[in-house]
């Protein structure tokens, strides 16, 4: 998939604003002078909301998952990187934990299912930058990747890819690291970046005035749907991860104009420990 | 690391014993620190892409070494790919992972924390923690000492890989076997002995 401008026929406009333009790009300022809960989404499902789940399949039919709009499952065949409808569900559990989640705070949103895990150790990373291509592609509003990878050859293109999303209107939310090791894309700045808190309140979100990591949500000792139409208890970033992506939906089903910076923004001025 | 030094190696250091028990004692304190019914640690084998019980502490002990399976499937496999920690509990009413657990290992663990082996870009494997006391609600101090003991875990396993490349580096040539066993005599010499051995190294690479 091109991606790039440079990988388009797209002509590039100039990057400038003539002295009287500004006029022609006037913005309405819609947000109150105090930006609070209720505004941001008291009255919202997630309807309208198209939401990504890059992780290992989400099971089909779960009570508190629903509906799937979509499954996709990115495989290898030899060298090729394939990406195609897929009906296995889950291989593992996790991608229907995250995508529970999700349902449980916008109930209405829309859920795709990439499935990026499955194809082996080897290439996992190719796999992973394959599927988040094609979710930039498809223009999705949010994507949860409650993943990240070490490899530094595809540090660079992953970069490129967090910054084109961010530039296309799709928030990328992934999960933070609590090991000592560098990995990505959740270091990057075009994302948002999630690790855990202790509360067990949903929608208890903290901003940390001290990034890489710039939130937190719950993650710690969440019922979450699992395989066979279960639930079990389960901790990790990767379930606070998907707490974000929920409420980023809630807020973008209410106000679907905000940009990724000021969806950032309004989860920032609505979080527990800001004023 | 190349041949020729995973040779120099081999002979000074021997076989992989040593890191196996340094290994093998790292699941014994894991499951001890965590008051844990067992933990294991897999290594990744790049080749078959395969997860291998590389030393397991506690239930399954004497029966799960050696055993494989495939790199991307089932908890550990999610760790692995995603390099994220997680901790499960009530695993027994996924029917799928209770019925490849107890056919792979015997075992139907309850709950488990399962965290990424990684030494710089790469994930060497997984490191588990199967059932925890039952009732006493997991914190993220303990995640965050799971993710600290990982780290040594990591070591151990990447010494273990570093003396099996080593030992492998010998098979069939017989120039590098030659080397590690000059390596393991001077390293086994006497004082005296050694001296000379060395003495004659200098001198030998002086002419080259």
């Amino acid at each position: 998939m091109a991606v790039l401008a440079h990988e388009t026929d797209e002509d590039l406009p100039a990057w400038s604003l003539p002295a009287a333009a500004g006029d022609a790009i006037r913005l309405p300022s819609t947000w109150p002078g105090r930006v609070t809960r209720d505004w941001a989404w008291e009255g919202s499902t997630g309807a309208g909301v198209r939401v990504c789940v890059l992780d290992s399949g989400i099971e089909l039919d779960h009570p508190l998952v629903g509906t799937v709009q979509r499954s996709v499952a990115v495989t290898k065949d030899g060298d090729e990187i394939v990406v195609a409808d897929d009906d296995a569900g889950d291989l593992c559990g996790h991608g229907t934990a995250c995508a529970g989640i999700i349902r449980a705070l916008a109930p209405e949103c829309d859920l795709t299912s990439v499935r990026v895990l499955g194809a082996g150790y080897t290439g996992s990373a190719k796999v992973l930058l394959a599927g988040l291509e094609w979710a930039i592609g498809e223009e999705f509003d949010i994507v949860n990747m409650s993943l990240s990878t070490t490899k530094k050859q595809y540090v660079d293109r992953l970069h490129e890819l967090a910054d084109i999303a961010y530039f296309k209107r799709t928030m990328l939310v992934a999960s933070a690291h609590n090991m000592p090791v560098e990995s990505f894309p959740w270091r990057f700045a075009s994302v948002i970046s999630v690790g855990s808190h202790e509360a067990a309140d949903p929608f208890v979100l903290y901003a940390n005035p001290r990034p890489p990591v710039e939130f937190f949500a719950r993650g710690l000792n969440v019922d979450v749907a699992w395989l066979g139409g279960e639930t079990i208890n389960a901790t990790g970033n990767s379930f606070a991860t998907p707490h974000v992506t929920g409420l980023a939906a809630l807020v973008l089903g209410k106000h679907p104009e905000l940009t990724p910076f000021q969806l950032k923004s309004v989860l920032h001025l609505t979080a527990s420990n800001v004023a | 690391m190349s041949d020729l030094r995973a040779a120099v190696a081999a002979g000074v250091f021997g076989g992989d014993d040593a890191f196996r028990a340094l290994l093998q004692a790292t699941v014994e304190t894991a499951r001890g620190i965590f008051h844990a019914k067992a933990s294991s640690v897999f290594l990744l084998d790049e080749e078959t892409d395969e997860l291998v019980f590389e030393a397991v502490a506690g239930e399954g002990s004497d029966t799960l070494v050696g055993k494989r399976f495939p790199s991307s499937t089932g908890v550990a496999g999610w760790v692995l790919v995603t390099r994220q920690p997680l901790v499960v509990d009530d695993l027994s009413k996924d029917t799928r992972f209770s019925r490849g657990a107890a056919e792979s290992t015997g075992y139907v663990p309850r709950g488990l924390m399962a965290v990424p082996l990684l030494s710089e870009d790469s994930a060497l494997g997984v490191l588990e923690v199967l059932d925890r006391p039952q009732g006493v609600p997991f914190t993220l101090a303990e995640m965050d000492l799971l993710g600290l003991f990982a780290n040594q875990a990591a070591i151990a396993l990447e010494l273990l890989r570093r003396a099996r490349r080593a030992q492998a580096a010998l098979q069939g040539d017989g120039e590098l076997q030659a080397l590690a066993r000059f390596a393991s005599l001077l390293e086994d010499a006497d004082d005296e002995k050694r001296e000379a051995g060395l003495a004659l190294l200098r001198a030998l690479e002086r002419l080259l």
